[in-house]
């Protein structure tokens, strides 16, 4: 068996990282990595809790600003976005993220979407109710909500809450999508409902996800990133990763001996 | 040995007596703090009601009527004429929270949203240090800056609702500003998140998000302030002028209920209609302070829905 095995897939690269690293004060919660993201395919990341999977999330798409301090290179669209140079609003506007709880705002479903597409300048009521339809059908919500749009969105179930948090990052029209154990709040019948959206989605957005659930890993992703005690150690296809993994860490985790 | 434990399990011990004593005791303390709460609006309002009752002033006369003479007698009735008081209460506490509110708005959004940890650790005690400071302490210092300063400006004495009302927004606002800190806390790290990862800016999220989420806070917290406002009698009194006349500016003399009863009690009769007619004000300031307190929980039950 290897020590490593990280490939460089054969595919169109939404983002990558370069040596990047991540501190937490003097602490390297994780040792520098270089990923490449394919497009429009959706990338699990797994690994025991303290990992560093989530760290390594949320430096994508700059959350980690004023957090810790994120050394190396992210690439994205031909440049270095872990730069202080780069416009963070817009950034994030681009990458956009789901939490692992579901967090809709205290407003009305209608109101969650629009949100952000007002302060983008976005004012025509028209507009707006074809964004909101377009979003909600994106996250398979659309059918149970659609008479309901001023309804609490906080009236909503778990699941649906999460499926509004997909609709509401996808109303601003981002590349990519980051998912961060976007399920793990979710009973079974919800994860299978969001699992199907995420396939959905798949044929529009490139996606990263961070997962607890090595069956919903195996499910739902072309690749997969094996991260262990802030390390990367394999990444691969995940029918690789899952059938024919080559670094001993990873096998012993994915046939369950730890984690 | 049976027997033993039966009688063990049937009889109480040192520890289920002292629980009982403990209960009680408690029971009858907490029990003389209501009794002692209920006797205390009994008698400001007993006393209250005399003078409509035995002294034939008319209620609508009394919350209306500018002339504040109770020893004379005008038309065969007292002239007991409150308005003035009912106003100039009103009139400072409102200005007075006018002012504070952005101030504690702009202060809280700091504290909790941009400033660091360290910065934080210095505001806090500063704070705290404002609201330990004596109501008389204030009153002087508006008595000896505020009010001259208002004399130059304004001309006239510089006594009046504008002193009266700066005086009360630097008593007032620490206290705002703790509570809107709270209540911006409270909101949900992931509400900020969520606004964030759309790529609103740190204002964006505040003030669509976070305030809207805080405002049942932030109004209780202002009106917490304007309770305290309308209750603050000591500094108003130094710097209000203490004449019993509609305000005619907000830098003409006039007076507060609170600062009328503090500089006239003591001057009155018991029994007498002077006397009776203070009490008619007390009244009406435990009424307000008894709304103000309902506002509070009306805001908290919506909170929670």
């Amino acid at each position: 068996m290897k020590e490593k095995n990280i490939i460089i897939p054969d595919h169109e690269v939404a983002i990558s990282t370069k040596d990047m690293a991540v501190y937490y004060g003097e602490k390297k919660a994780l040792h520098e990595t270089r990923l490449s993201f394919p497009k429009y395919r959706i990338t699990a990341l797994i690994g025991a809790s303290g990992s560093a999977k989530s760290t390594f999330l949320r430096s994508l798409n700059r959350m980690n600003d004023k957090v810790a301090r994120v050394t190396g290179e992210i690439n994205f669209e031909g440049i270095n976005i872990n730069s202080s140079k780069v416009n963070v609003n817009e950034l994030r506007r681009r990458i956009g993220m789901v939490f692992q709880q579901p967090n809709p705002f205290a407003k009305s479903i209608y109101d969650n979407i629009t949100y952000a597409l007002k302060y983008q300048g976005i004012k025509d009521k028209q507009t707006l109710d074809q964004i909101v339809e377009e979003s909600l059908r994106g996250a398979a919500l659309w059918d149970e909500v659609k008479d309901n749009l001023d309804k609490s969105a906080l009236a909503l179930s778990g699941g649906q809450q999460q499926r509004l948090c997909i609709a509401r990052a996808i109303a601003v029209k981002p590349e990519i999508l980051l998912l961060d154990e976007p399920a793990s709040a979710l009973d079974p019948i919800s994860t299978a409902k969001l699992e199907e959206t995420l396939m959905k989605l798949r044929e529009n957005y490139t996606m990263i996800m961070v997962t607890h659930n090595m069956q919903q890993a195996a499910r739902t992703s072309d690749y997969t990133a094996f991260f262990h005690l802030g390390e990367v150690y394999e990444y691969d296809h995940t029918s690789n990763i899952f059938q024919n993994p080559q670094v001993e860490l990873t096998l012993n985790y994915v046939e369950g001996r730890f984690g | 040995m049976e027997n033993d434990v039966q009688k063990q399990l049937t009889s109480p011990s040192k520890a289920t007596r002292e629980n009982i004593r403990g209960k009680a005791l408690t029971f009858i303390i907490a029990s003389l703090i209501i009794v002692l709460t209920v006797a205390v609006i009994g008698f400001i309002a007993i006393k209250g009601i005399t003078t409509f009752t035995k002294d034939g002033v008319n209620l609508w006369d009394f919350l209306t009527k500018s002339n504040w003479n109770p020893g004379s007698i005008k038309d065969g009735k007292p002239e007991v004429g409150a308005a003035p008081m009912i106003l100039g209460s009103f009139l400072v506490t409102l200005l007075a929270a006018v002012i504070a509110t952005p101030f504690s708005l702009a202060i809280g959004i700091y504290m909790s949203e941009y400033a660091s940890k360290k910065t934080n650790k210095l505001l806090r005690p500063v704070l705290e240090l404002f609201t330990g400071v004596p109501s008389v302490v204030y009153g002087f210092l508006g008595l000896v800056i505020i009010v001259p300063m208002m004399r130059t400006i304004f001309g006239g004495t510089g006594f009046g609702i504008l002193p009266g009302a700066i005086v009360l927004f630097v008593m007032i606002f620490p206290t705002i500003t703790s509570m809107v800190v709270d209540a911006l806390t409270a909101v949900p790290v992931s509400y900020r998140q969520a606004a964030l990862a759309l790529g609103a800016t740190q204002w964006q999220s505040i003030y669509k998000i976070v305030l809207r989420a805080a405002t049942p806070g932030i109004l209780t917290a202002v009106i917490f302030g304007m309770a305290r406002a309308f209750g603050e009698a000591l500094a108003v009194q130094m710097v209000i002028g203490n004449s019993v006349l509609m305000p005619t500016s907000l830098v003409s003399p006039t007076a507060t209920l609170t600062s009328q009863l503090t500089s006239q009690i003591g001057n009155t009769i018991m029994g007498s209609i002077q006397n009776d007619a203070l009490w008619s004000l007390a009244l009406v300031l435990l009424i307000m302070s008894l709304f103000f307190n309902l506002l509070v929980k009306m805001i908290a039950r919506k909170r929670k829905i």
